[in-house]
């Protein structure tokens, strides 16, 4: 991505996320109390959070591999089983992961 | 001014602040600089569409994209904010601070000070959100600094410790079997659509999974 682009990301992002907020703190409460909406905003957050995990640990481009970030995130998995908090759950992650690739 | 308030709330604080080193991290190894990682932090201050940005653009994806995943992610702050309108009655500047500071956290805890009364709420909101930016900014340059010292993202396990880390925010969602069934078929669905589609945009297309589960009530 160049530069710019990047620059886009951060100014459109911090824009939007901004105005969503002071947009729902002017907004008549009505508005949003469609039960539908409701739903699927719960949703959303679970299902593009997942789609990160993909993204982040199984992706390189637009393949799906499978490499040494998969040790990292089955540590991850367990951590999380085990009721590890949040700092925990990444550093063993990324303590695997690392060990991993340096062994091949 | 209830010291149990006070309690919950600086709590809250610090550990969620200190997830800022994880975003750091992350956004310096994505390829923004120091600066733009600080800024993502003091203007955008709401992480998990701050991950889900330098998360797109990491995995290559477009602007757009990058951008539409971080602003759909930021939408449940406008119900939150829906929420504590009401409660606050706040006008002009400070109504704009309310906004910036409207996220998961000062959320959570307001509601969770009812059995306190509204001062409680109030107090839990402004303390929480206010201390959640004090530290999430200070963690996200300490995580910056740090990512950018390391070196090679692959070499230090960085590239893993990101998936990690959005697997750990997702984890607390999941409190009943539709939700796990919700993830488990999002995560399936990204992966089936990836090759198919350029990169980036699977992110974005996956919210369709939730539209498809949310349209219908159970």
């Amino acid at each position: 991505m160049t530069p710019s682009a990047m620059w886009a990301v951060l100014i459109a992002t911090s824009t939007l996320c901004f105005t969503i907020k002071l947009a729902g703190h002017s907004v008549p409460e009505r508005w949003l109390a469609n039960p539908r909406l409701q739903r699927i905003n719960a949703l959303v957050p679970i299902s593009l959070l997942s789609a990160l995990v993909v993204a982040q640990g199984l992706v390189v481009h637009t393949h799906v591999v499978f490499d040494h970030r998969l040790a990292g995130l089955g540590v991850a998995l367990a951590a999380l089983f085990a009721r590890a908090p949040f700092p925990v759950v990444v550093v063993s992650a990324a303590v695997t992961s690392a060990v991993v690739y340096h062994l091949h | 001014m209830s010291k149990d308030t006070v309690r919950d709330s600086l709590s809250v604080a610090l550990t969620v602040g200190a997830y800022g080193v994880a975003f750091g991290a992350a956004s310096v190894a994505a390829g923004f600089s120091v600066v733009q990682t600080c800024l993502f932090s003091l203007l955008t201050f709401t992480g998990a569409s701050q991950f889900a940005a330098v998360g797109v653009v990491a995995s290559g994806g477009v602007a757009v994209s990058a951008i539409a995943a971080a602003t759909m992610l930021g939408t449940r702050n406008a119900l939150y904010a829906i929420q504590m309108a009401p409660l606050l009655r706040v006008k002009g500047l400070r109504r704009v601070a309310a906004a910036h500071l409207t996220i998961d956290e000062s959320t959570g805890v307001a509601l969770s000070q009812a059995s306190r009364g509204t001062a409680a709420m109030r107090l839990g909101f402004w303390l929480t959100g206010s201390g959640v930016f004090l530290f999430w900014n200070i963690f996200t340059l300490l995580g910056a600094l740090g990512a950018k010292a390391l070196g090679d993202p692959a070499s230090w396990g960085l590239d893993a410790a990101v998936p990690a880390a959005f697997l750990g925010l997702v984890w607390p969602r999941l409190e009943n079997s539709f939700l796990r069934l919700a993830a488990a078929s999002s995560m399936a669905f990204a992966l089936v659509i990836t090759p198919w589609l350029p990169a980036g945009l699977p992110i974005i297309t996956t919210a369709l999974v939730a539209v498809a589960l949310g349209w219908r009530a159970r």
